[in-house]
């Protein structure tokens, strides 16, 4: 038997639907249509009443998961894409993201985020959104890469007091496998180490651990190691066991699919240069997306983010520096 | 379906009526006053930030207060102070918010009309208006998922908020879940001092309520007594199942946006009108004329108030604020994450 990312996502729902009646999933097409990817397929109809169809409203879904959990619930909200969660922008950074800090009372909401780019999708169903999230006080944000984080992560992220911000990638969606599901994992807050190796630090996440992984591979023949660090949450983040390969590689890249304007790859770099300017070799690199809105045209696309050649080459770079 | 009820219903007034007039009255006239001293103790420099009066829309307020039972929820908006009283707010948590007091409901970390008490159904509304909508109808939701009947929320909102998308969003949520919820917009005719003319287009924001598929209702926001029976009319139709009730109450801010407002954009002409009524000056008259008080019983409950103001005012007063090196400088509810994004600074 084998498990798509995609499969584990909706396996992580059934289970938290199963064990826990304070869990409701709210979202656009998410019922007898089990959403525009699938992800809650079948889940209506084996969970009556707690798979509901919204309508076209962001801001008033999460709003209406707020109150939900206030009550009590762990709802967790389905974005048919990453890019329409910024009309409910307010919601999730003003009432979910203040709410214990002001009240006292935790806000223990899950929104999903099908994020990231996969060709033909175009500016508006292709965004990576967690640097914005991240900046917001009281929000956790989960940018699982495998299927086993996408499984345990989505379970952690339903679990925990706190509102999440789970940013799913589409690009992994039917592309990633597993033979199983895992019966445990990590902790939010806690990287993992991907691929050890001793000449230079890969900082990803999401999607971009792969293309980081793929360019580490092709680099052996170079006789270059390349230690890729999948930090699996970008807030809470991770420092220590970047500070810790460093010790040992003293280069750093970054890569995020996201834009680089203020970033994920900007605050790991911030926190390195402060906290580990010691163990710095080189400066620290970072690759991102260009910092235009993502094409629509697949050679455009791929043109625009990240990827495993221009990672080797950066890191090619790092090395000769 | 559309309901207005622009004149009373009731001819006959029975005694528990004549009995919750008068509780609604003292509610009027406690909020008034514990504003009125907010707003000398801002004057006095005391205050941070602003005090935001409900001035004229006391009887609008105190009667969704009235209408909901221990159990039901409410989200106040800016002008709710009888409301909050009414549904059971202690009259320090208001005087404790304004001051910062590490001991009201907010511990300093949030000031003014900010506060809540969640667990015992009062939300504590963010400053983006409208948004607090959805997040009762949410609360509905959840009440209706765990099987619980019986229960109502409501919330509150002036003119201005219903040109947001919140509100237009959160009410078609609750129309299409048929959730007994109870919107409450008090039109004063000003959204700071945006008049009704620059808000919105339509000729009564009551005919939306045909829009959203919900019974709406207009009443005249300076009267309590029609105020009285119309929200509790209202909640009664929503906790029998009908979906959620839109209520227009028509009146005037009677005060600037805050205190450091002196409104002088108000059309004068309007303070001459209907609209311009003073709510509590009509139910005192009211109760004058049913014979339900004289002059002196009105002025012992003002007495009252006041004293019940003072006694609270300087309570709060003596109480210290927050300490910023006590502070829990942690947003997150799991603890452990304190730990990992303290080490930015």
């Amino acid at each position: 038997m084998s498990v798509t990312y995609l499969e584990a996502i909706r396996e992580a729902q059934a289970a938290a639907l199963r064990n826990d009646p304070r869990v409701y999933i709210y979202g656009q097409d998410i019922g007898h249509h089990g959403g525009a990817f699938k992800a809650t397929k079948d889940l209506a109809r084996l969970f009556p009443g707690r798979v509901l169809d919204s309508p076209i409203s962001e801001d008033a879904m999460v709003g209406s998961a707020v109150g939900a959990a206030i009550e009590g619930m762990r709802p967790v909200i389905e974005m048919q894409f990453a890019d329409f969660s910024s009309v409910g922008f307010n919601q999730i950074v003003n009432q979910a993201a203040t709410l214990y800090w002001r009240t006292g009372v935790p806000c223990p909401i899950t929104i999903r985020l099908p994020s990231g780019g996969n060709p033909g999708s175009g500016p508006f169903h292709s965004q990576t959104l967690e640097a914005i999230y991240s900046h917001f006080p009281g929000l956790v944000v989960m940018t699982p890469a495998t299927v086993e984080d996408a499984y345990s992560m989505l379970l952690e992220a339903i679990r925990l007091d706190d509102p999440v911000i789970y940013c799913e990638h589409k690009f992994l969606y039917n592309r990633l496998k597993a033979d199983s599901l895992p019966e445990d994992s990590l902790p939010t807050g806690q990287a993992r180490i991907a691929r050890s190796g001793r000449d230079v630090t890969v900082v990803a996440y999401s999607a971009m651990v792969h293309e980081a992984l793929a360019a580490a591979n092709k680099l052996v023949q170079e006789n270059i190691e390349a230690e890729v660090i999948d930090l699996r949450a970008v807030k809470p983040l991770d420092a220590d066991t970047v500070l810790a390969s460093l010790a040992t590689t003293g280069r750093l890249l970054c890569v995020a699919e996201a834009w680089p304007w203020g970033g994920v790859n900007a605050e790991v770099i911030a926190r390195v240069v402060a906290e580990g300017f010691e163990f710095l070799d080189a400066p620290p690199m970072r690759i991102n997306s260009l910092d235009t809105p993502v094409p629509y045209n697949p050679k455009l696309w791929a043109a625009h983010k990240p990827s495993a050649e221009l990672i080797a080459q950066k890191i090619r770079e790092l090395l000769a520096w | 379906m559309l309901h207005t009820l622009k004149e009373p219903t009731r001819e006959v007034v029975t005694p528990a009526f004549k009995e919750q007039y008068i509780k609604a009255f003292n509610w009027m006239i406690l909020a008034r006053t514990v504003e009125e001293k907010l707003a000398n103790l801002w004057r006095a420099g005391k205050v941070a930030g602003g005090v935001y009066t409900g001035k004229g829309q006391e009887a609008v307020s105190v009667a969704i207060g009235m209408a909901l039972k221990p159990g039901d929820l409410f989200g106040p908006a800016i002008r709710d102070q009888a409301g909050r009283l009414a549904f059971g707010e202690p009259l320090l948590d208001a005087v404790r918010t304004y001051l910062g007091s590490r001991l009201g409901p907010m511990r300093g970390r949030d000031g003014n009309v900010h506060r809540g008490r969640l667990r015992e159904g009062t939300f504590a509304m963010i400053s983006h208006l409208g948004s607090l909508v959805s997040v009762v109808a949410g609360a509905l939701l959840a009440r209706r998922m765990r099987g619980e009947q019986n229960v109502v929320g409501a919330t509150s909102l002036g003119d201005g908020a219903t040109s947001t998308g919140a509100f237009h969003e959160g009410l078609n949520l609750a129309a299409v879940e048929k959730l007994p919820l109870v919107v409450v917009v008090t039109n004063n005719q000003y959204a700071y001092s945006t008049p009704n003319g620059r808000q919105f287009a339509c000729h009564d924001l009551v005919d939306r309520a045909i829009g959203y598929g919900v019974e709406g209702y207009a009443m005249d926001g300076t009267d309590v007594k029609e105020c009285l029976e119309m929200v509790h009319h209202a909640v009664g139709r929503a906790r029998e199942g009908n979906g959620p009730q839109l209520i227009v109450a028509n009146c005037l801010r009677l005060s600037g946006h805050a205190e450091h407002d002196d409104a002088s954009y108000v059309d004068p002409h309007l303070f001459a009108s209907p609209l311009g009524r003073d709510c509590i000056d009509v139910a005192r008259d009211y109760l004058l004329e049913q014979g339900w008080a004289d002059a002196e019983t009105v002025r012992q409950w003002r007495e009252h108030a006041k004293a019940q103001v003072e006694e609270v005012a300087l309570k709060a007063q003596r109480e210290s604020g927050p300490d910023p090196a006590d502070e829990d400088w942690c947003a997150y509810a799991t603890r452990g994450f304190a730990r990992l994004e303290a080490s930015v600074s």
